[in-house]
């Protein structure tokens, strides 16, 4: 292909892309009605998956060990389970630290309790790097010589794990409606684009034009459009979100320690070439495979 | 045009094949429906020849020239252009081949929305010519056929007879060896038919091989060239300086 061509094909492709505005806005405005949705669903879902892994870090199982069970045992049953992938941090808790903090909690009550009443319970708080794998887990350390006790919140690991994979699901799902969603439209536009250039077509054939002049202007035009389909979402995308995080900050300020957000950059520095990758792709698949179909010599 | 494009082949009938322009042989062609639009066609034109191609409508002129620009395939017999096998000829060659050939239509085929000037280089834009030869041809083919001043026109602000010229202009800027028209003048006046007629004698003496299809009776007696009369899809007639036969 000479240079020539490529720019003369892409020239035909830009004025396809003005040649019939309706068409053209009528698939702009699906896909960047489709990355707009999938924009917001992803930033919402890395949110999410943001402040649960967080609030997860936050979540431990305490090791209660066996009367009298010497600290070097202790020690050693710690490094054990520390060395374990699914461990993220192990914090050993002596007898007198437990019952410093009980104390504390308990304020004007515990005044005059001079023996500590807690003497078994030194611990190891456990944290993990993944909830779902805690049951596992507690299966494995209650069953080490020496363990007592294995204290977990059942409840809690449950409800995270549940709702992370449902949240990822529905958003697979809702993602992957809305891209054939697209590449149905722009194949429409495209298909209408050939019939109302069917005669400049039969012309083109007559004259000589390989399949791959005719082809390329609306192979291009499809790019073209989902090139600007996927950026128009992103900028919008971006201000509010910025906007969103100002209005959390300031109207949740007292849920802050479970609204942890994410930068704005955090999240586009991943959506903008997805989505830019995703709306080019769907402009060049749609009108390539329909261009295949429809411009047969 | 001198032909450098041509195949060379081994098999003695399509070595024969090569010394014409056009060569067709025992050729068949029926539509879907089974109803046969040629039935044996046995035409043979050679370079530099001006042929009519006469019949009542319905008759196969347009199925022929549909066959000569491989528009369509025939059901069987052999079909020789421009020395391409057009029984054989690959999907990916047809654009080449048809680079061989210029073809105009009754109804002038112009892209509404562009210029004169447009139209004319958009052939050549379609061969992948630079812009440098664009600028030198289209000035040059659109003179030849005397639209000088009307570059900037659209279609719809000219004349039927000058619509057919830039038609023309554009069939002929790429220098094909062979012009196909199919009822060029179907749509014109009878001034501007003659007009037309003679610029098509205009381009055959330069030597271009000129096929025109027409049921216009004064033009053929005009003309006194080869007529190949057609009916029912069969050559009923093929006559040098002939004249236009009437149906009984
Ligand atoms: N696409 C098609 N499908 C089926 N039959 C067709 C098709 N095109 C033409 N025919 C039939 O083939 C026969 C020859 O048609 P053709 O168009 O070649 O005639 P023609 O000589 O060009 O007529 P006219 O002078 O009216 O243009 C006719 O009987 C016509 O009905
Ligand atoms: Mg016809």
């Amino acid at each position: 292909m000479k240079i020539s061509t490529f720019f003369y094909t892409l020239r035909q492709g830009i004025i396809n892309v003005f040649r019939n505005k309706w068409f053209t806005l009528a698939s702009l405005a699906t896909i960047s009605a489709c990355l707009f949705i999938f924009g917001i669903a992803y930033s919402l879902l890395v949110n999410f998956q943001h402040m649960v892994k967080t609030a997860e870090e936050g979540v431990s199982i305490t090791v209660f060990y066996d009367e009298g069970l010497p600290q070097e045992e202790i020690d050693l049953i710690g490094a054990q389970i520390e060395a374990r992938t699914e461990v993220s941090k192990v914090v050993f808790v002596s007898a007198d630290e437990a019952w410093a903090e009980f104390s504390a909690e308990l304020g004007e009550a515990a005044e005059g309790i001079t023996e500590n009443p807690l003497v078994n319970s030194a611990n190891h708080e456990v944290y993990l790097n993944d909830v779902s794998a805690q049951a596992h887990l507690v299966k494995y350390i209650e069953q080490i010589e020496g363990v007592r006790k294995v204290n977990q919140s059942e409840f809690t690991a449950n409800l995270f794990t549940g709702v992370n994979s449902l949240v990822t699901y529905v958003s697979i799902g809702m993602i992957a409606i809305l891209l054939s969603v697209s590449v149905f439209l722009i194949s429409n536009t495209v298909t209408i684009g050939i019939s109302v250039r069917k005669e400049e077509i039969t012309v083109m054939k007559y004259i000589g034009a390989t399949d791959f002049f005719v082809r390329a202007p609306f192979v291009f035009e499809g790019m073209i459009i989902g090139l600007i389909g996927s950026a128009l979402p992103l900028v919008l995308l971006y201000y509010i979100y910025e906007v969103a995080l100002k209005f959390l900050a300031e109207k949740f300020a007292f849920l802050s320690s479970l609204l942890v957000t994410l930068p704005v950059w955090d999240v586009f520095v991943v959506l903008i070439p997805v989505s830019l990758v995703i709306g080019v792709g769907i402009g060049f698949f749609g009108s390539f495979f329909t261009v295949r179909k429809h411009l047969k010599v | 045009m001198a032909k450098d494009t041509k195949k060379k082949r081994k098999g003695s009938a399509e070595a024969e094949g090569e010394k014409y322009a056009i060569c067709l042989e025992g050729v068949n062609k029926a539509y879907e429906d089974g109803v046969p639009a040629l039935t044996d066609i046995n035409l043979k034109i050679v370079p530099g020849e001006f042929v009519f191609i006469a019949g009542e409508t319905g008759s196969g002129k347009s199925t022929l020239i549909k066959l000569l620009l491989r528009e369509l395939k025939a059901d069987s017999g052999s079909i020789n252009v421009c020395g391409y096998d057009l029984m054989r000829i690959k999907r990916r060659e047809v654009p080449k081949f048809r680079r061989n050939l210029g073809v105009v239509f009754q109804n002038f085929r112009l892209l509404k929305e562009r210029n004169v000037y447009d139209n004319v280089a958009f052939a050549q834009r379609i061969i992948q010519k630079s812009e440098r030869d664009i600028r030198k041809n289209v000035p040059s083919i659109l003179s030849a056929v005397g639209l000088a001043g009307k570059y900037k026109a659209k279609p719809k602000q000219l004349s039927g007879g000058e619509q057919q010229r830039v038609a023309l202009a554009r069939a002929l800027v790429n220098k094909p060896s062979i012009l196909l028209a199919d009822e060029p003048t179907g749509n014109l006046d009878p001034k501007n038919t003659t007009d037309i007629m003679h610029l098509l004698e205009k381009i055959n003496q330069n030597g271009t091989t000129v096929v025109v299809v027409t049921h216009n009776r004064e033009v053929v007696n005009l003309m006194q060239r080869r007529v190949v009369t057609l009916r029912k899809g069969v050559i009923v007639s093929d006559e040098e300086k002939g004249g236009y036969i009437d149906e009984d």
